[in-house]
C-alpha cells in the first residue's frame, strides 16, 4: 500500500431534516488520527456517517464541504470518494468465498491479486482461508477479513460505525488493537462513531460529543 | 410500470366505442344503441349476468372464509407448516388443469362415484344427473374455490410477517383468549386491509373467468364471459357490436360485484366492532379450530385427488364402470398425443419465457430505480393491479381491435405482449418485498470499496437476490402458461398453446387425451418451480448463508 497521506477536512457541515438542524461540525482529521464521535442513539451519528460516505437519503438537506487534501468529496458519488466503511456487522458477501470478498475490495487493475489476497490473510493469521465460505468463520475471523477487505481497497479515509459493538468482550480489545494499529500504520484519517467509552480510549484520538 | 396501463386503456376504449355502434373497420360510423337492444333480447341474458355476479361473490366469500378459518385454527402447528409448503405448488397448477381434474373427479362417471359404487349407491351405470356444467354453476364455483384458496393463502402468508402476528396472539392469549379467537380478534382486522387488493382481484377474476367456465360452468345459458367469447368469434361480424356491448356489461357486472363486496366490508367493519371488544374469549373457538382445519384439508385433498385423477385417466386402458381403477394401464394416450403437442409446447414455452424475461427486466429496472433514488413504496400499486382487476374479457377484445386499427394482425408477438400485461404484476408482487428488504448496507459496502452502481448491481444485488428472483420468474412463467383468453384472442387462434389446445378439447370429451394435455399443462409450471428451488441450491452449494436466505 502506497501511503499518499491526506487530511480529511470537514468544513462547516450542517445536516437538516425538515428545517431542523440535526448536527453541525467543523473539523480536520489528520492522517493516522482517529476522531471519535460519541452520542446516544438518535443523536445523528449514523446520519453523519451516511453523509460523509455518500449515502444520505434525499429527505435530508446538507450544507458545507468535505475535502480530502485538496480534493472535494461531497460532490462525488459514494464509489469515487475513496472512503472505506466498517459496520457493526462484518458484512462479508455471503455469495463469495473469503478470497472472493478480498478480491472484491481490490481495485480492478491490480496485477498480483492472488498474492495480495494471500498476504492480507496472512497478516491477520488466516493463511489459506481463501476458499472458505464466510459463513463458516467465527465472528472474530469475519471481522478480520472485513478489515483486510477494507484496506485492500486502498481507501484514503475510513469511517467506523460501532465496529466492535457486536463482538465478545474478550475479542473486542484484540480487534480494537488490530484495527487502530492497521489504520495508523496505513496513515489513514478515520472517524469512529460509538457509544462505548472504551472504544474512544483505545482509539486514542480527540473525542467530540453529539446531541 | 405505467406502460401496463396504456394497452388497458386502449383496449377499454376500443370496446366501449363499438358497443355504441362505432367501428369504422366494419362500417360503423355513427353512434347508436342497436348493439344493446340486440344484447337485451338474448335469451337467458339475465341468468348469465346473475350467474357471473353470484359465482364471483360466493367463490370469493367461501375461499376467503376457508383461508381465514384455517389461519386462525392452526398457527404454528405442523399442519400449518406442511400446508405452507404445499401452497406454492398448488398455486402453480393452471386453472384449466384444476378444472379438468375436478370435472373428472365429480362427474357422474368420475372417480368419486366409481369409488362409492356400487357399494354405497347400488349404481351399475353412471347416474343420469348433471353434476359438471350444472345450471347453478356449483361445479364452477368449486373449481374456482380450489384455485383461489392457495392464492389468498399465499397473499396472507406474505402479508403476515409485517404484522407481528405472533406477538399480538401471545398478548391476547395472556389476557385469556383462546388461540383461534385471539387471532380473529387481534390479527385479522389488521391483516384484511393488506390483502384487500388480492381479494378484489379474486372477485374480478371469478366474475369473468372464461376457461374454467367453459370446462365446469353451465351451458344453457353459459356465464356472461363465455357468451361474449362466442359472440366475438361468431362468423357474422355484426355480432362484434353485441360482443362489445357484452364486454362493457361484463365490466359493469364485475364493478357491481366489487361494489357489493365493498358494501359488505363496510357492514362487517361496523357490526364487528362490538364483537371485537365484547370480551368473549372462547365462544366459537372449537368450531373455528375444527372447521378451519377440515375445510382446508378438504380443499387440499380435492386438489390433490383432482391431479391424481388426471394421472389415472391419462394412463387408463379398459375401464368398466363402476370399477374404482382401470383394469389395464397403458401409455397409448401419451404416445398418441405427444407428436401433435410439439408445436403448442414450443409456443407455450417461447411465449412464457419471452414474457417472463421482459417482465423481469422491466420489474427489476423499476425496483432498482426506486431503491437507488430512495423512492417510497408508491401508491401506484393500484395501477399495477389494474390488469388483474379489470376483467380480461372486457378489454382484450378492444386490444385486438386497437391493434388491428394500426394494422397489427394477431400473432405471436402480440400474444407475448398481452401475457406481459398479466405476468408483470405478479412478478412485481412476488419480487418487490425481497428487493426492498435486502439490507442496503450490502450495496453501501460495495460502493465504499470503490465499486460503482452497475457493478454493485451485477455482482452484489443480483446474486444476493438470485433465489427470490428465480421464484418470481417461476410464478410469472406459471401465470403465462395458464393464460387462455389472451393467447386465444391476441394470437387470432393461430398460436396454439397447451392451454388453448386443452380447453378446445373440453367439448370433445375424450377424457384420456384431455387428461394427458392437462397434465402436461400442470407439469410445466412445476418444472419451473423446481428449477427455481434447485438452481440456487446448486449455485450456492458451498455458501451456507445463501441457502437459508431464500
Amino acid at each position: 500500500m502506497t501511503p499518499n497521506l491526506h487530511t480529511l477536512h470537514i468544513k462547516q457541515i450542517a445536516i437538516t431534516l425538515a428545517g431542523e438542524t440535526l448536527l453541525a461540525m467543523h473539523r480536520d482529521i489528520a492522517p493516522g488520527e482517529v476522531l471519535t464521535v460519541m452520542g446516544p442513539s438518535g443523536s445523528g451519528k449514523s446520519t453523519l456517517l451516511a453523509y460523509l460516505a455518500g449515502f444520505l437519503s434525499p429527505a435530508f438537506q446538507s450544507q458545507g464541504e468535505v475535502y480530502l487534501g485538496d480534493k472535494r468529496l461531497d460532490t462525488l458519488p459514494a464509489e469515487q470518494r475513496g472512503i472505506g466503511l466498517l459496520f457493526q456487522d462484518p458484512m462479508l458477501f455471503p455469495h463469495l468465498s473469503v478470497g472472493g470478498n478480498l478480491r472484491f475490495g481490490l481495485p480492478r487493475r491490480t496485477n498480483d491479486k492472488t498474492q495480495q489476497v494471500a498476504k492480507a490473510l496472512e497478516q491477520v493469521g488466516l493463511s489459506g482461508f481463501e476458499a472458505r465460505d464466510p459463513a463458516t468463520l467465527s465472528g472474530g475471523q469475519q471481522a478480520r477479513v472485513a478489515l483486510m477487505r477494507l484496506l485492500l481497497s486502498q481507501p484514503r479515509a475510513v469511517l467506523l460505525d460501532e465496529p466492535f459493538s457486536k463482538l465478545d468482550t474478550a475479542l473486542r480489545q484484540e480487534m480494537r488493537t488490530l484495527v487502530f494499529g492497521q489504520l495508523r500504520a496505513a496513515g489513514l484519517p478515520a472517524l469512529l462513531v460509538t457509544h462505548d467509552e472504551a472504544d474512544a480510549n483505545a482509539a486514542g484520538g480527540p473525542i467530540i460529543a453529539l446531541g | 410500470m405505467s406502460v401496463l396501463v396504456l394497452p388497458l386503456a386502449a383496449g377499454l376504449l376500443m370496446v366501449i366505442l363499438p358497443a355504441f355502434g362505432y367501428l369504422p373497420a366494419l362500417g360503423g360510423e355513427t353512434f347508436n344503441v342497436d348493439a344493446w337492444q340486440a344484447l337485451w333480447q338474448r335469451p337467458g341474458l339475465h341468468r348469465s349476468i346473475l350467474l357471473s355476479y353470484a359465482s364471483g361473490l360466493i367463490t370469493t366469500l367461501v375461499a376467503l372464509s376457508i383461508v381465514v378459518l384455517f389461519l386462525a385454527a392452526s398457527q404454528g402447528t405442523w399442519v400449518d407448516r406442511s400446508i405452507r409448503r404445499l401452497v406454492s405448488p398448488l398455486l402453480a397448477i393452471p386453472h384449466a388443469a384444476v378444472a379438468f381434474g375436478l370435472a373428472f373427479l365429480i362427474a357422474p362417471s368420475g372417480l368419486l362415484v366409481r369409488w362409492i359404487s356400487p357399494g354405497l349407491t347400488g349404481w351399475e351405470r353412471p347416474p343420469d344427473v348433471l353434476i359438471v356444467n350444472d345450471p347453478l354453476g356449483l361445479a364452477l364455483m368449486a373449481g374456482l374455490v380450489l384455485k383461489e384458496v392457495p392464492f389468498l393463502l399465499l397473499m396472507c402468508l406474505a402479508a403476515l410477517p409485517q404484522l407481528g402476528a405472533e406477538k399480538r396472539v401471545t398478548l391476547a392469549r395472556s389476557l385469556g383468549y383462546s388461540a383461534s379467537i385471539a387471532w380473529l380478534k387481534s390479527v385479522l382486522p389488521v391483516l384484511y386491509p393488506l390483502i384487500r387488493l388480492p381479494v378484489y382481484a379474486v372477485i374480478a377474476y371469478a366474475t369473468s373467468v372464461v376457461d374454467m367456465a367453459m370446462i365446469l360452468g353451465p351451458t344453457l345459458p353459459p356465464t356472461l364471459s363465455v357468451s361474449i367469447l362466442s359472440w366475438f368469434n361468431d362468423p357474422d361480424l355484426e355480432r362484434r357490436y353485441m360482443a362489445s356491448a357484452g364486454a362493457v356489461l361484463q365490466l359493469g357486472v364485475t364493478l357491481a360485484a366489487l361494489l357489493t363486496w365493498w358494501l359488505g366490508e363496510q357492514c362487517v367493519k361496523r357490526f364487528s366492532q362490538g364483537w371485537l371488544v365484547n370480551g368473549a374469549r372462547n365462544t366459537g373457538a372449537l368450531a373455528v379450530a375444527i372447521s378451519g382445519r377440515v375445510l382446508l384439508a378438504t380443499t387440499t385433498l380435492l386438489a390433490i385427488s383432482a391431479i391424481g385423477g388426471l394421472v389415472i385417466f391419462s394412463l387408463a386402458g379398459f375401464w368398466r364402470f363402476p370399477d374404482a381403477l382401470p383394469s389395464t394401464f397403458t401409455l397409448d394416450h401419451w404416445q398418441r398425443i405427444l407428436p401433435s403437442v410439439a408445436t403448442p409446447l414450443l409456443n407455450t414455452l417461447s411465449v412464457g419465457l419471452a414474457a417472463t424475461l421482459m417482465a423481469a427486466v422491466l420489474v427489476v429496472a423499476t425496483l432498482e430505480n426506486a431503491v437507488r433514488h430512495h423512492l417510497p413504496v408508491s401508491r401506484s400499486q393500484w395501477l399495477l393491479y389494474l390488469p388483474l382487476i379489470v376483467p380480461q374479457v372486457a378489454f382484450l377484445f378492444g386490444l385486438v381491435v386497437a391493434a388491428e386499427s394500426i394494422n397489427v394482425r394477431p400473432q405471436l408477438a402480440l400474444v407475448i405482449a398481452a401475457h406481459l400485461l398479466f405476468v408483470a404484476p405478479y412478478l412485481y408482487l412476488s419480487l418487490s418485498e425481497a428487493y426492498r428488504r435486502l439490507d442496503p448496507r450490502w450495496v453501501q459496502v460495495a460502493h465504499s470499496l470503490g465499486v460503482g452502481p452497475w457493478r454493485a448491481f451485477w455482482r452484489v444485488r443480483l446474486p444476493l437476490l438470485l433465489a427470490p428472483l428465480l421464484t418470481a420468474c417461476a410464478v410469472s412463467l406459471a401465470v403465462s402458461i395458464g393464460q387462455y383468453l389472451p393467447t386465444l384472442l391476441l394470437g387470432g387462434g393461430r398460436v396454439p398453446t397447451i392451454t388453448t389446445e386443452a380447453v378446445a378439447m373440453a367439448s370433445g370429451g375424450n377424457r384420456r387425451l384431455i387428461a394427458v394435455l392437462a397434465l402436461i399443462q400442470a407439469l410445466l409450471p412445476f418444472i419451473g418451480f423446481s428449477l427455481a428451488l434447485l438452481i440456487p441450491r446448486l449455485v450456492w452449494a458451498k455458501r451456507r448463508q445463501m441457502r437459508g436466505a431464500a
